[in-house]
């Protein structure tokens, strides 16, 4: 029997909200990782003339990894004792999955990106590039969100290239890749990281895939789920504080950190007037998820909701 | 022959003045490969600083009215300004 689930606090939450994406570094265990690796198996050696992505296409074909249609219970997708269903099963996972997408999620797809070393593409005639930097799915006005994790099996060197993903951007509506032009952004990351690392990503959040220079295949596993039932305090309430509003703009020390100041830390990209817009919209997030209609983080909604001026 | 190489900033506010806060780089010259992710560090701390290096501005984005009942939805960046370079390069 799995163990209980650990389920997010607060502030946890907060950063979610604020930047669209948490980061466990190496809280997969070693076994789970190898296991995993084994059942995805081994790039065939370059050859010339073959083209990357029928390299890919035939590790994608002897990988271990179900085909699954999209709208099964995410707890029926994978065999017991797979290597993901025991990723799911982790208390860290299950909690984070249940704070964040609610109980019983739908499964919606998974995939397995490997992007390929220089050699590859040198053999096939193709040219060794990252990906457009985009936003999953296509454009998503709903009030909610589904959730990803990103799974990294082995160790990524900034070398491999890694996944890019810039903090904070889940919440603008955009079409895909519309926003490719935008190479690079301030604040971009890049996911250099131990084995066994995750990343559970609002779906919203913008994200390519980058350019792998070294001498091996870099792989991670993607699952996107969908919530079965409103998102709606999920985590652990008992972390959730009372009110507490802060002073504003004249301010004259560090204050802590809470909720508030969580959701009203500003993104190096920020532009100067959307990104006000920005805290507008986590804090219309914090009120769904928490239940609390009338939420306020230092008097964005309150000053534009003052009855006495409607 | 003469190539065109293309800068494009994303400022902070719709002054060329304003802080750079994203970035792209095309090389008709085919001399480099800008490609997404390539620099974390902006090129140019302003869209002004640009000018001064010798990039000339060719485009820049409309500042437009907010929709009413839209005020609150982002979507792209606003503040694009678009730069080129002329290089002679050999045939």
């Amino acid at each position: 029997m799995s163990e209980q689930p650990v389920l997010l606090d607060s502030l946890q939450m907060a950063r979610f909200v604020a930047r669209g994406f948490l980061r466990f570094d190496g809280v997969v265990p070693d076994e789970i990782n190898r296991q995993f690796l084994t059942e995805v198996g081994e790039a065939a050696e370059p050859e010339p003339g073959r083209k990357v992505m029928r390299a890919f296409g035939e590790l994608l074909g002897q990988a271990e990894i179900p085909e699954v249609a999209a709208g099964a219970p995410l707890s029926a997708t994978y065999p017991q004792g797979s290597a993901i269903r025991r990723l799911l099963d982790l208390p860290l996972v299950k909690g984070a999955i249940e704070s964040l997408a609610g109980p019983d999620p739908i499964f919606d797809h998974h995939f397995l990106h490997v992007t390929f070393p220089p050699a590859y593409h040198e053999a096939g005639g193709g040219e060794n590039v990252s990906q457009h930097t985009h936003q999953d799915s296509t454009v998503d006005p709903s009030k909610g969100f589904d959730l990803q994790i990103m799974y990294y099996p082995h160790k990524v060197t900034r070398e491999m290239g890694g996944t890019r993903f810039i903090p904070g951007t889940h919440l603008r509506k955009v079409s895909e890749v519309a926003l490719g032009r935008y190479q690079n952004m301030r604040g971009q990351q890049h996911m250099v990281c131990e084995a066994g690392t995750l990343l559970f990503l609002h779906n919203g959040l913008w994200h390519g895939g980058g350019v792998n220079h070294a001498d091996r295949t870099r792989t991670m596993f993607k699952i996107r789920m969908n919530p079965s039932e409103p998102q709606v305090r999920r985590w652990d309430m008992t972390t959730l504080p009372a009110p507490n509003p802060r002073p504003i703009f004249y301010v004259k020390s560090a204050q802590p950190e809470t909720v508030e100041s969580i959701l009203m830390a500003p993104e190096p990209w920020f532009e100067q007037d959307t990104g006000r817009l920005e805290f507008v919209n986590r804090i219309k997030l914090w009120r769904h998820l928490s239940g609390n209609l009338g939420y306020d983080a230092d008097h964005w909604m309150s000053r534009l909701e003052n009855p006495a001026r409607a | 022959m003469t190539r065109q190489k293309v800068l494009v900033l994303y400022l902070a506010n719709s002054a060329l003045d304003s802080p750079v806060v994203a970035w792209a780089v095309y090389d008709g010259t085919g001399e480099t490969r800008p490609m997404a992710g390539d620099n974390d560090d902006p090129p140019y701390r302003t869209g002004a600083d640009a000018l001064r290096d010798g990039w000339r501005l060719f485009q820049a984005s409309q500042i437009l009215p907010h929709p009413r009942g839209e005020e609150f939805d982002l979507a792209y960046l606003k503040y694009e300004f678009f730069f080129e370079q002329l290089v002679e390069t050999v045939a």
